[in-house]
Formats: structure tokens, sequence, C-alpha cells
């Protein structure tokens, strides 16, 4: 008989791997996991949730600090955000026109569930921080929808790491410690970059350190998350997400050095940094839910530290 | 509604013939659509593939050549495991799966909004969203026969009683005598799998038993709801958005410009 025997397939091995083929069975090398069904909006709005987030904290602080100039640009660029992301989030579901049943319950156990609260809060004060302060009406009622969407910022900023960590994704799972702190790390340097653009060079010193902070965050929850991974974070070296991680280290890291470069003086080096950290936090959020698909695709991923774990309470219950 | 006793599936894959009355008589009873053309895979008389949002029982074929036995056959009929830890049921955002009173797992197809959270939060890879419906589906252990008293459909015409059906302790007690009778028969392979409340899942109620490791039938070894870890990963996320928070308020710090 020519069928396939269940045991060992040449088409299960990992390409590039350098772990030989030793023990790994699967059946018919097929995935244990389903894949996402998640489409383009969730890494956009992953990014647009972000930049707006992290905007809305670095108004709020430019409020309290009396620089205005850099607030306006802020709260504008936090409330855009929040207006692209409700769209993103809504076009991504299998049932548009059911988004309303997402505030049915406040389920802890779902961070999509206390996401959407997050951003049911957050969003409306974004928007109504940006109306308000670039109409000048409601001053004070403006006020209080900045100080809302400054203190829920982060949180929207960083839920999506924990969104993706809470699957059977092995390379998203595993790496739930560091997720949202590179997400973080992205929005800020993100936010940062989008007010530079945004901000008279003077009083745009907060938005360059952010984004000169953001990306060192950024890069090195990456650099954490990639060790923490071990063999798991193969697909961050591999196909498109390997290429997505790479670009975005580049980008993040260029663009970085080329706002601190550029400084208050050279306005062209430093708008061309910005633009690229802002690419750079993008490519990072494609990176990640790129990462996801590869990693839910290889039956290893789950068979080969699942085994691990099982050998090693094995050990433990040999040495009671 | 008061809960019941735990019911729940035992399937014996040791005396499954691959007829997949099973695969029929749930798309029958539930009138699942069409999973997609008809097509050949080449992978011994598995033409189903895999569980899916249309596919809710799947017959896994495993052809092995051993030197000194020749060929062996594993036939084995995979299905929902209606998980005690359901990540599933945990990380759906709209309260559309819920636990009935038969301790199952079931989404409410008037409810589910689509999200696809539960598509990869599965450890098993059971629940899928019906791409021109929108929604996620995946077996109801037939919660409406259940409430009329009746067996599941697969259970029902299955004709070697490789699937059976009953109150989930009884079913352990039957199991563990089945793998005795086994092994005392030379059949020392024979292992349950997911029969034990200890597990990651905190215990399953469809379980299985199995002439092979899980990972040669497509099933984890050793799986884990990814909701035991969700204390760490908020924390993570809390300690995340603080660091954020500060790294907002440094900035503001002068130094030499």
């Amino acid at each position: 008989m020519s069928g396939p025997d269940g045991d060992r397939r040449p088409g299960t091995r990992v390409r590039g791997s350098v772990v030989p083929e030793a023990e790994f069975r699967s059946y018919y090398g097929r995935p244990i996991i389903k894949e996402p069904v998640w489409t383009w909006e969730v890494p956009w709005y992953f990014f647009a949730g972000g930049l707006a987030g992290a905007s809305a904290s670095l108004g709020l602080v430019a409020r309290l600090a009396g620089n205005d100039r850099l607030a306006r640009s802020a709260f504008t660029v936090s409330g855009a955000g929040v207006t692209a992301g409700v769209p993103l989030l809504v076009s991504d579901l299998g049932r548009p026109e059911r988004f309303p049943y997402m505030l049915r319950m406040f389920k802890v156990t779902s961070p999509l569930s206390v996401g959407s609260w997050i951003l049911a809060a957050m969003g409306p004060a974004a928007a109504g921080a940006a109306v308000a302060d670039r109409l000048g009406i409601f001053p004070r009622l403006g006020r209080a929808a900045e100080a809302v969407a400054g203190l829920l910022g982060p949180a929207l900023a960083t839920y999506t790491g924990t969104l993706v960590a809470d699957t059977a994704v092995p390379v998203w799972h595993e790496a739930g410690r560091e997720l949202p702190f590179v997400f973080a790390g992205s929005a800020a340097a993100s936010a940062g970059a989008a007010a530079l653009l945004l901000t008279p060079p003077a009083d745009a010193g907060p938005a360059r350190r952010l984004v000169v902070t953001g990306a060192l965050l950024e890069l090195g929850a990456a650099q954490a998350m990639e060790r923490r991974l071990g063999d798991l974070g193969e697909p961050y070296h591999q196909g498109p997400a390997g290429r997505l991680a790479r670009l975005a280290k580049a980008c993040t890291a260029g663009g970085a050095g080329l706002v601190a470069l550029g400084g208050r003086r050279r306005r062209a080096v430093t708008a061309a940094g910005a633009a690229l950290v802002l690419a750079g936090s993008a490519c990072e959020r494609w990176a990640v839910y790129k990462a996801g698909f590869q990693s839910a695709r290889d039956p290893r991923y789950i068979v080969e530290p699942q085994r691990a774990r099982m050998a090693e309470r094995e050990r433990e219950q040999l040495k009671r | 509604m008061t809960a019941g006793p735990r019911m729940g599936f035992f399937t014996d894959t040791s005396v499954c013939i691959g007829c997949k009355a099973c695969e029929v008589a749930c798309k029958e009873w539930n009138l699942v659509p069409e999973d997609g053309p008809l097509r050949l895979t080449g992978d011994s008389y598995d033409n189903t593939g895999a569980l899916g949002a249309s596919t809710w029982r799947h017959v896994a074929f495993v052809e092995q050549q051993r030197d000194d036995q020749g060929l062996r056959w594993l036939m084995s009929s995979d299905v929902c495991k209606h998980c005690s830890s359901a990540a599933c049921l945990e990380v759906c955002p709209t309260g559309a799966l819920f636990r009935t009173e038969f301790s199952t797992v079931v989404v409410q197809a008037d409810i589910c909004n689509g999200c696809g959270y539960c598509v990869p939060a599965c450890p098993f890879g059971v629940i899928d969203r019906r791409e021109d419906d929108g929604r996620a589906f995946k077996c109801t252990l037939c919660y409406d026969r259940l409430r009329d008293d009746l067996q599941p459909a697969c259970a029902t015409a299955c004709p070697t009683d490789s699937i059976q059906f009953g109150e989930l302790g009884e079913l352990r007690e039957r199991a563990r005598e089945r793998v005795a009778a086994l092994h005392d028969a030379g059949v020392a392979e024979a292992r349950l799998y997911l029969d034990d409340e200890d597990d990651g899942i905190g215990g399953a109620g469809a379980f299985f038993l199995l002439l092979d490791e899980p990972e040669v039938y497509g099933l984890p070894p050793d799986p884990v709801s990814t909701t035991r870890d969700l204390p760490t990963l908020w924390r993570a996320a809390a300690l995340a958005a603080g660091t954020l928070l500060a790294a907002v308020a440094v900035s503001f710090v002068e130094g030499r410009r």
C-alpha cells in the first residue's frame, strides 16, 4: 500500500529548521489548531488603536504641562485614530450588523469584551476631546474628555497584545508577557512620530523624546519576546512574518535615529524619521499578526512543546 | 433550570470501522451544509480532512506499516471535546457560546456576531467560522435531541458502538474496564485520552480510547486552555499600560535640547 503511514511525513519538517526530524509525528502534517479567521482590518486596528491610545496620553500630559500646541496635535491624532479604528473592527466581523452585541455583557475572561468596553469609553472621549479643542466649544467637557481618553489610552494600546496572547496560537500565547510591552512601545513611538509631524519644532521636544523611548521599548520588548519564544519564535525569522519583523526593526531603529539626529533644527530629517517610525510601528503589528498564522499552520509548534511539558512532568513525578 | 448529570461521549476507536455513518448522521440531523466541493485528499480514505464549521464529526484514517506486525489501520471519529475549561466559551465576547444544563458547550446562532475569537482559542482546532454565513459553528452534542431524551445522531448511527453516549462518570468507568480488557488481550498500546479532570482543560465531555499517541490522530498530546494563564496575561497588559504612561510622562522632563 502506498498510502502515508501517519507517522512521519517529509513535508512536515519546518523549513530552515536545524532541528532534525527526531520523533515528531503528526496526522499527514495537518495543522492541529485552526488559523485565525481575522483579516487585514485587525493589524491595522492594532496600529490605529495603539496610535490613538498613546496619543491621548501624550495629549493629556502635554495639557497638564501647559504645552497646548502639542496637546492639540496629539488629541487630533487620537481622535482620528479611534475614528479609523471602529470601522476596521466592525468590518472584520462575520456579522457586522451585530457589532452592538460586543457590549451585551462584560467578561474579564474575554480580552475582546474588555477591549470593546475600553473602546466604548475611550473612543467617544478621544473623538470628543479633539472636536472640542479644534472648534473651541464646551471647554470644560472637552477637558474632562481629555482626562478620560488620556487615562484609558494606555489600556487601549496594550489590551490588543493580551487579546492575541489569549489564544492557542503558540507564537502568541507563549509571548503573552512581552506582547503588551511590544505594543506599548510601538504605540508610544507612533504617537510621538505623528505628533512630531503636526507640531512646530519648538513645542515638539516631548514628542521627539517619546519617539526614542518608545522605539527603545518596542525593540527591547521584541528582543525579549523572541528570546522567550526560542524555537517557537521561528515565524519571526521566516516567510512574510520574518520579512515584516526585519522591516519593522529597521524602520523603527532607523527612524528613531533620524529623529534624534534631526532634533528641532533639521526639520526634514526629523520628519523623515517620524514617517519611518510610523511605518515601523505598522510593520510590527503586521509581523505579529502574520507570525500567528504561520505558527498555527505547523503542528510541530503544538506537539513538541506539549511533549516536552509531559516529559518534564514525568521527571518531576519520578523524583518524588 | 437545574443542571442534570454531565453527559458526554466516549469514543472507543479500537472498534471504529471507518464507515463515516457518524459524519453523515450529524450532517443530516443538524442540517449542516456542504463543506466545499468534493475532493480527494489522497490521505487514505479521509476526504473530510478536519473538523470545521460544517464538519462536526471527522473520521481519521491512519495507515501504519509496522515491521513486526505488518500493516495496521487506525480509525477514529473526532468531535468537539466540550471541555470543562472551554477556551472558546471563555473568550467569546458576546456570550453566544454558553454551557448547557448537560454541561455541554453550544453556540447560540442568534447571538454570535462572527468576531472569530473562538477559532484560534480552541486548543483542538474544532470551532470555525462559516465564511458564507459569517458566524461560528461546531458540534452541539445534539442539544435539541438531548432535551427530548434522545441520543445524539452520531451515537445513534454508529454501528459498532465506537461512539457511546451517556453520563460521563459511567462512561469513564466503562472506558477503564475496556482498556483493562484490551491490555489483557495483548493490546498494550490502548490508552485513554482526555479522561483526566486534572488535565489542562479540566477534563473533557468527549474522551477517547486511542491505540497510538494523540498526535498521530491529529490531536494535541497535552492541551491547555489558554485562559488558564489569563491572570498573568492581564498583569502584563496592566504593567505595559503603566510603562506607556510613564514613558509619556518622562518625555516631558527637559534635558538639554
